[in-house]
């Protein structure tokens, strides 16, 4: 075990990055030009980094899996994006964001990091507007600001419920120009299958064309990850089903560190599970529960019946029925964090009092905001003694203006009117705090790749708050890798094209190579999915929302045991060279299999709860994560020795400076 | 390939259609106004005086060149784009409900218009033909009471066989599907396009495209039916 | 429920396709249409056959990736949804669904239906962007006032995913909504004024050299838009490219 160095400059804390930026070195207009910069992923922070290198003049050929790279899968978020703007000038500041963000994360994000995250926030939008993203405005014209994940000042800018989707087609906008101008070399339908790594340094990747299954190597001076999370490791998760870890996971295997892999975050409000068949869980927006009261049946026997399908949620009388979040919580209550909200779902549930036929599912009211915003309109226009109809009528109206699309939305999947009946959620894998592990420059353990976004082990500690994923990607990619990389690239001006035909990419391309002959030979009898399925099943029970030592441990022996029948029984049909689904299905799963392990393992390690990383031996009384940050305060950086599950833990350890260490309390 | 000049992009094709449908439109007005003499039913003095007047006054007769070349580019550039438009999808959909989407007719513009095209052909050649002595004249059918050359008994002739009174008919059906999605598609393609106002022009497209049509079936018809003498 | 499915199927690009008959039982009507082909695949692959390949991703309606002609409409039979939100339910017993992919000159068919749409991709190089580079010192977000409602109706273009049902629907397979969408959403905005003439042309010849077709104004694109996308636009692309032709030196 080693101690990492992040590489952060000294210095006061709101000083550090413009004093670093001053500092570090810079590459001539002229130089950039002899500068090659592979991207890989057009999310946010690929897209931004790939359209920001290019715009200063390095050649950069960027990467994506998918057949555009306006798919990438930031296009997804909902919610909005947090800016320290303070336009609704309620005392926002970066410091106040800086402290909600590393609280937020329950204190095991690297300060200066959180610190220059806040810093960058408010010029992201600055530079989103310009580019012409419509966040939403008010009548005056200005941008509109609303609270979100239980924040204390209204600092999050959004675009309707797609704000993901704005800045992501904003950053993929400034993408295309440089594509017109011809220089981004766009390789969309291409996933990235290996690193190749010359005399220690990232000098290039094998990547796969996925129309015609060529394998194709490409050099470069330095290399930038901006995969994406792994959260697809469970299977069932809000990611997109082409969301993988592969990439990360052979960088890991060619020695950069993977950092926190335990660390995910579960979001409160999804659509349950309806059967096997299930693909995906869709995310139903945390702002619903701004209005919605979250409740399961007090009684154990009516809970047991509506599991059989006897009663409904509105045969169960407003006294028998548990508001729990409202209960534990009473400050905070529905608004809590979504770790909280989450552990919280799963304890009723699986004290039996879940309300669907799986028993994994608590309801999500909206019968007594439609009455109170009823009785509310009844006064507004004037209705005398209006009738509980009427109330209804008038407050279905409002609340369907507020979330008419997401109550369309789950009405269209679940078939039920969630205007009539109580909605049904669950708890569902929404985020990846962990990552590979990077110092203040975004560099990784090998020299020369930089790794940004979600992929990164992120500047969220171990629990993400609401609206900050599009900040980070955007700040990774926009304001921060651009000034870093030019300290690195500084010293290639002279190297020259970086040749592919040298033994390092040979070897690289031939492991490939017979990775993808390997599958194809098992000719086993069992699709993918099959064992992606039990994976997932695993990983949800051993090393989800709550862990324990015997559980993570019995975790690891069934996913090695999963893993020896994959290479064992695992069936991939078609050809190698041609477009095969199954077969970069196969690739993918093939990875999760190794980093479920890591993550149990991690889990397993971190003897504490923090965020999203619950142990149930370390809680409180009333149940609640207990820290321990005299044993614990470190990043845990793995890495990979040859063989999956041997992985060698290194530390990083995390010093606060700039505030003071508190236990997080939402009572 | 880059589409250039008159014809360029898909967009100026698009204004071309829009301005020489308007203008045929106009002349749809225009048509339809003189014509609807023969109803004060007197034995087409009205009309066959009107008739003179375009017949002999350089001005209508330059504008009738103009005419012609306006309706010669609706035509060519119609055909462009019907040929443009089914080389864009060279396998077309095994099965696919259309009329979930859109009207028949605004999907059969070029053949509603090759329609329309063809009775026009018969429709030159039994009028417009003899009335400028290009085959024929009007001379076999002598003076009308004021004396004036007398188209109106040519058309009288023309509408007393039923087969050409069906032809016309149909040909004025064509015309009103084709009215009914140029008429307010002319509108859109120039960019005419407004919440407040775009009912107002599909109200306007439905009662012209009804009106017009309606107005020239009703000649052949009524004269067949000898209702108008 | 039982269902007959007659899918298209094509080796690869330059393969002789054909709609090949498929049964599938036990569909849940909780399934979605996506989550069908995923049990029928894992059915054939079982059973020695090539999976059906299609384009899918997010599966939350908003990526823009799925891209099915189901019975014999873009993304299915309801509207304002895409693909995978369609859910099983819609349909019933004893139905037969045909199952093509996106049919336009200008998206070749990869495999089975799965397409090539990266004539979007380079239609939005040709001029879909505001040209402003990174910087971290612009002028503030708030300097310039927006009207709501201007801002409102870019956001209603610019909510468009890429998917190419408009192409798909269109029986001229024209790609003018999609175009027009990306053209109304800076045209509407100050920020995108300055280039709003070159921006017109310059996508619009890349449309027609993609080899779509001519817009005629029938309105397929709009009804079968998962996103709702007006035909407003499309008369303010007609408007923005006129003025831009005309005034073009």
């Amino acid at each position: 075990m080693s101690i990492l160095d992040a590489k952060v400059p000294a210095g006061p804390i709101e000083r550090k990055w413009s004093e670093h930026k001053d500092h570090i070195r810079l590459v001539n207009p002229a130089n950039k030009r002899s500068i090659d910069i592979i991207v890989v992923g057009t999310g946010l922070a690929g897209a931004s980094a790939a359209a920001s290198l290019a715009e200063m003049g390095y050649n950069v050929k960027s990467f994506c899996y998918q057949d555009s790279s306006r798919r990438a899968h930031s296009i997804a978020a909902q919610g909005g994006i947090n800016a320290a703007k303070n336009y609704p000038n309620d005392g926002d500041s970066v410091y106040r964001l800086f402290y909600d963000t590393l609280k937020g994360g329950d204190y095991r994000s690297r300060e200066a990091n959180t610190w220059r995250l806040a810093e960058v926030s408010a010029s992201i939008i600055d530079q989103c507007v310009a580019q012409g993203v419509p966040f939403a405005r008010d009548y005056g014209g200005l941008l509109d600001n609303r609270s979100f994940g239980g924040a204390q000042v209204s600092r999050t800018f959004y675009a309707r419920g797609q704000t993901g989707q704005q800045l992501l087609l904003g950053a993929y906008s400034a993408l295309m120009r440089q594509v017109g101008k011809g220089k981004v070399k766009m390789y969309d339908r291409h996933e990235m299958l290996d690193l190749v790594v010359v005399e220690g340094k990232a000098r290039g990747i094998i990547a796969r064309n996925l129309v015609t299954g060529e394998l194709e190597r490409h050099g470069a001076h330095a290399v930038l990850l901006c995969t994406g999370g792994y959260g697809n490791v469970f299977f069932l998760s809000t990611n997109a089903m082409g969301s993988n870890v592969t990439a990360a996971w052979k960088a890991h295997k060619r020695g950069a560190y993977m950092a926190n892999p335990c660390y995910t975050q579960i979001h409160p409000t999804c659509i349950p599970v309806s059967g096997d068949h299930q693909s995906k869980l869709t995310l139903m927006s945390e702002s619903l529960r701004n209005d919605g009261r979250i409740w399961v049946p007090k009684k154990l026997e009516d809970a047991k019946a509506i599991q059989e399908g006897k009663k409904k949620g509105s045969d169960i009388a407003e006294d028998d029925r548990d508001y729990y979040l409202e209960r534990r919580y009473p400050s905070f209550g529905n608004l809590v964090p979504r770790d909280v909200a989450s552990r919280a779902a799963k304890e009723r549930c699986d004290a039996g009092f879940g309300v669907n036929r799986t028993g994994e599912a608590v309801y999500l009211d909206f019968a007594s905001a439609i009455e109170r915003y009823g009785k509310m309109e009844a006064n507004v226009h004037h209705v005398e003694n209006p009738s509980p109809e009427k109330i209804r009528e008038l407050g279905m109206k409002v609340v369907s203006e507020k979330y008419g699309n997401l109550f369309d939305m789950y009405e269209n999947i679940v078939g039920e009117n969630p205007y009539v009946h109580a909605m049904k959620i669950y708890p569902a894998v929404h985020y990846t705090m962990g990552g590979l592990w990077v110092d203040y420059n975004l560099q990784s353990t090998v020299p020369g790749m930089y790794v940004l976004g979600e992929a990164n082990f992120s500047d969220h500690g171990a629990n993400r708050l609401g609206a900050s994923a599009l900040m980070q990607g955007l700040a990774d990619g926009y304001f921060i890798l651009p000034y870093t990389i030019a300290d690195y690239v500084a010293s290639d001006i002279r190297t020259g094209p970086i040749k592919t035909d040298t033994a390092e990419f040979v070897e690289a391309e031939k492991s490939v190579r017979e990775r993808i002959d390997k599958f194809f030979n098992t000719k086993g009898s069992e699709p993918v999915d099959h064992f992606h399925k039990r994976l997932g099943k695993v990983m949800w029970e051993k090393c989800g929302m709550a862990r324990n030592a015997k559980g993570l441990q019995e975790g690891i022996e069934e996913i090695r045991k999963i893993r020896d029948d994959f290479w064992a029984n695992v069936r991939v049909p078609g050809k190698p060279n041609e477009l095969n689904q199954e077969l970069e299905k196969a690739g993918r799963v093939a990875d999760f299999l190794e980093l479920g392990e890591l993550m149990c393992k991690d889990a397993l390690n971190r003897n504490e709860s923090c965020g999203g990383h619950f142990r149930e031996e370390y809680q409180t009384e009333e149940g609640e994560a207990l820290r321990d940050d005299e044993n614990f305060a470190y990043v845990a950086a793995w890495e990979w020795t040859g063989e999956p599950g041997k992985d060698v833990m290194h530390k990083e350890e995390l010093k606060f400076e700039a505030l003071k260490l508190s236990q997080r309390s939402y009572k | 390939m880059a589409r250039q000049g008159l014809f360029g992009s898909s967009l100026i094709k698009k204004y071309w259609m829009a301005l020489t449908g308007l203008f045929l439109i106009g002349f749809l007005v225009a048509h339809a106004t003189i014509n609807a003499m023969i109803f004060f039913n007197d034995g087409g003095i009205t009309f066959n005086e009107w008739a003179h007047f375009m017949g002999t006054n350089l001005i209508i007769r330059t504008v009738e060149l103009v005419l012609f070349a306006g309706l010669i580019l609706h035509v060519v550039d119609g055909l462009m784009l019907w040929r443009q438009n089914r080389a864009a999808r060279p396998v077309d959909y095994a099965f696919a409900k259309h009329n979930a989407n859109s009207k028949w007719y605004s999907r059969s513009m070029g053949i509603l218009g090759t329609l329309i095209l063809l009775f026009l052909i018969v429709h030159l050649w039994h009028f417009w033909v003899p009335s400028r002595n290009i085959v024929g004249s009007l001379e076999p059918y002598g003076s009308d009471a004021a004396g004036r050359e007398n188209l109106f008994a040519l058309m009288v002739q023309v509408f007393s066989n039923p087969a050409v009174v069906v032809v016309y008919v149909l040909g004025c059906f064509s015309l009103f599907w084709h009215l009914l999605h140029g008429f307010k598609s002319a509108f859109q393609s120039l960019g005419l396009n407004h919440r407040k106002y775009n009912g107002f022009i599909a109200f306007c497209g439905a009662a012209f495209s009804i009106i017009v049509p309606v107005l020239f079936a009703a000649m052949p018809v009524s004269m067949y039916l000898g209702w108008i003498k | 429920m039982k269902l007959t499915l007659k899918i298209w199927r094509q080796a690869g690009p330059d393969a002789k396709g054909a709609m090949v008959d498929y049964p599938v039982s036990d569909v849940s009507e909780d399934m979605s249409f996506l989550e069908m082909l995923d049990v029928l695949n894992d059915k054939l692959v079982r059973e020695g056959q090539q999976p059906i390949a299609f384009d899918h991703d997010c599966r939350e309606g908003i990526c823009g990736a799925c891209s099915l002609f189901i019975d014999g409409r873009p993304h299915g039979p309801s509207r304002h949804i895409t693909t995978c939100q369609l859910h099983m339910r819609k349909f019933k017993d004893g139905d037969v669904i045909h199952v093509e992919p996106w049919r336009a000159g200008a998206f070749p068919v990869i495999k089975d239906l799965v397409v090539d749409r990266g004539a979007f991709d380079r239609i939005q190089a040709a001029g879909g962007f505001v040209s402003v580079n990174t910087m971290g010192n612009l002028v503030d977000a708030n300097a310039q006032p927006i009207p709501k409602l201007d801002s409102d109706k870019a956001f209603d273009a610019a909510a468009c995913i890429g998917c190419g049902a408009c192409v798909a629907a269109c029986p001229n397979s024209s790609a003018m909504l999609f175009v027009a969408a990306k053209v109304s959403q800076y045209a509407l905005l100050p920020q995108g004024r300055p280039e709003a003439k070159t921006r017109a042309l310059n996508m619009v010849e890349q449309m027609d050299t993609e080899g779509f077709g001519n817009c005629t104004n029938i309105g397929a694109c709009e009804i079968e838009c998962p996103k709702d996308i007006s035909l407003e636009n499309i008369a303010r692309l007609n408007r923005e490219y006129l003025g831009a032709e005309l005034s073009k030196e």
